[in-house]
């Protein structure tokens, strides 16, 4: 981890090449060390959820690649002023996937990494879902599905207004696609056409009931949201020369006139060799023997990272 | 007033111009509206100020997630639509994104009530009292008339939080002045009395009136509330009302579960148990007919709150045995 901890640099303030904010926080350069960081990311979320002994395996390891690649290599906010003004927005749409979620915040330096191990607890300021009153770096309150995309939307459509440059975010999920909310808010983002805007689409394949395709079937995505005037972009959601080239073309679109769709294809549990593509890992964490196995796909231990928890 | 002959205004307009003023005193307030710009009279603001006029199209969910968003960014949204769909349909987005996160943003349910008319139950909102009395952090207001709704839009934007605002869709009776101050959060006494209260609110104060002065000729003196906002409830002046009255009557345009007879209640229960009677709808849904008729028909006129006032002075006087 060391070599991850000192290759994190601060940027210099220079200008975002994109939205020409200026750019802060920290940023990781190289696809080495953004993959880096998505192992740190996926040895927080078994070792978060081993301790709370509840909460979303499968979404979160889908997501933690392309999550990744989004906080430490797009995403343009400042941890140590949560409400700057100039900041881009983030929705988890997807609410459930907090211990991504969670663990991204923690490592950007929104809060103590010790604090994921409260996850889920009483004493903690994790909610089982987000929560915007309680965690820093929590844009949006959600846990029911199809809500943050429009409050992206709002977003978005304010910065318009505004004319002020921010880029949007909001992750999403596959099965989330059923909710009819989604389609309002893919309505109103190309109706206003929110350019700005940018969903991240977890097409991980599985829900709670199983396979998408079986519980209802939202194929052809990408086909839907061209419907709707999207920009569609697609590819592997673990392979990082797709993930970097994917958000490359999404800066190409940023003034295209069009909100875009980047579905990321990915494996639910994706690095834990006994969870990868199965959807009985949706919601519950890994326990018992399990939590030494995943933390070994990792390439660490229960207490190796407990310890990097506890002292950072 | 006279009360016999009162000047007709519709609370809604009040909304319109509120929302134009609204406008003019604050760059940040945007209005959205989901297709139904006449009616909802945001048209006045959608003339006055079309940048910041949102249409989001018959997608009420959306609009309150929209809505949101565009309040995390610091505008002051207003957004308006039918009662039965803003409280209804868009509830759980009410619930989660906006009680839940605790954004600024303020509601105009329009078309409340049973005197919605011929479109029929399906368009009757009665039920947003209850439901947003249940949401934290949630404020509800039901002005009586033009003035108090064009007064409480102004002051919504005041607020801290989400607002509901319920508003009716006829003409109904001014009982109140423009210079009448609205105070967010407290009961306002329209008629003083020492042997009953009645509190009322939306257009049932009117009908308050109206009862205020049949009992008076029959010697019977009765305090009148118009308790426009509903959350927070003004609890003092209930509790004094039934000190100093010892027996109460509610009246709502509304369904008699969990509205303002059910809150009154919840305060007396409490703090000090008197005798209550409730005017309101009972519990089943309306139907298509002309306003005045179905006010008649479920229950809502004067003469029901002058039975009701005389049902709980029965009670008051001639208490029931253990």
């Amino acid at each position: 981890m060391n070599q991850v901890e000192t290759a994190k640099r601060m940027t210099q303030n220079k200008p975002h090449p994109i939205t020409g904010i200026e750019q802060r926080g920290i940023y990781l350069d190289s696809v080495e060390e953004l993959a880096e960081m998505a192992k740190i990311v996926r040895r927080d979320i078994m070792t978060l959820l081993a301790e709370s002994g509840s909460g979303h395996s499968g979404g979160p390891l889908s997501i933690a690649d392309f999550g990744t690649a989004l906080y430490f290599h797009e995403l343009n906010v400042d941890p140590k002023e949560e409400y700057w003004a100039d900041r881009d927005f983030v929705a988890w749409s997807i609410g459930h996937c907090t211990p991504v979620h969670y663990s991204l915040l923690a490592e950007k330096g929104y809060f103590p990494k010790r604090d994921l191990l409260k996850f889920r607890k009483f004493d903690g300021h994790l909610q089982g879902h987000p929560h915007r009153l309680d965690t820093p770096g929590v844009e949006v309150t959600t846990g029911s599905l199809g809500q943050g995309i429009s409050v992206a939307c709002g977003v978005a459509k304010a910065a318009k207004m505004d004319g002020h440059p921010r880029r949007v975010w909001s992750f999403n999920g596959d099965g989330e696609q059923q909710e009819g909310s989604i389609w309002e808010a893919a309505m109103f983002a190309a109706h206003y056409k929110l350019d700005n805007f940018v969903s991240l689409i977890d097409y991980n394949l599985k829900q709670i009931d199983g396979d998408v395709a079986d519980v209802m079937n939202i194929a052809p995505l990408p086909d839907k949201y061209r419907a709707f005037n999207w920009n569609v972009i697609e590819c592997d959601g673990h392979k990082w020369n797709e993930i970097m080239d994917a958000y490359a073309e999404v800066g190409k679109l940023y003034r295209s006139g069009r909100p875009t769709a980047v579905i990321f294809h990915t494996v639910m549990g994706k690095g834990i060799s006994f969870m990868e593509g199965k959807a009985e890992w949706h919601g519950k964490p890994p326990k018992g023997d399990e939590v030494g196995i995943a933390l070994g796909d990792l390439g660490t231990t229960e207490a190796e990272w407990r310890k990097y928890l506890e002292s950072n | 007033m006279d009360l016999m002959k009162p000047e007709m205004k519709k609370t809604r307009e009040g909304f319109g111009h509120g929302l134009v003023q609204n406008g003019h005193d604050n760059p940040n307030v945007v209005v959205l509206v989901g297709d139904l710009t006449d009616s909802t009279m945001t048209s006045f603001f959608a003339k006055e100020f079309p940048d910041r006029f949102i249409q989001v199209g018959i997608a009420e969910q959306n609009m309150i997630t929209v809505a949101a968003g565009m309040a995390l960014m610091g505008k002051i949204p207003f957004l308006s639509t039918y009662g039965a769909f803003a409280a209804c349909r868009s509830l759980d987005q009410i619930r989660v994104t906006l009680c839940y996160g605790n954004i600024n943003v303020k509601i105009g349910g329009a078309h409340g009530g049973i005197s919605v008319g011929p479109d029929g139950a399906t368009h009757q909102a009665m039920e947003e009292f209850a439901i947003m009395r249940a949401m934290p952090n949630m404020h509800l207001i039901v002005p009586t008339d033009y003035h108090e709704a064009k007064k409480a839009t102004i002051e919504a934007t005041k607020i801290q939080g989400p607002v509901y605002i319920r508003f009716g869709r006829e003409n109904v009776p001014v009982v109140s002045e423009e210079s009448t101050p609205f105070e967010f959060g407290k009961g306002a006494i329209y008629r003083e009395g020492g042997d009953l209260t009645i509190i009322a609110c939306g257009v049932m104060v009117y009908e308050a009136l109206v009862a205020h002065e049949e009992l008076k000729k029959q010697g019977i003196e009765a305090r009148v509330i118009n308790m426009h906002t509903l959350k927070p409830l003004d609890e003092a002046i209930i509790l004094k009302a039934a000190a100093e009255t010892k027996a109460i009557v509610t009246a709502e345009e509304h369904q008699i579960n969990g509205g303002l007879g059910g809150a009154v209640a919840q305060t007396t229960a409490r703090g000090n148990p008197v005798p209550i009677e409730m005017v309101a709808v009972a519990d089943r849904f309306g139907q298509s007919g002309k306003p005045d008729e179905l006010m008649a028909a479920f229950g809502l006129k004067s003469s029901d709150i002058i039975r009701a006032a005389k049902a709980v002075l029965q009670r008051k006087t001639q208490p029931q045995a253990a």
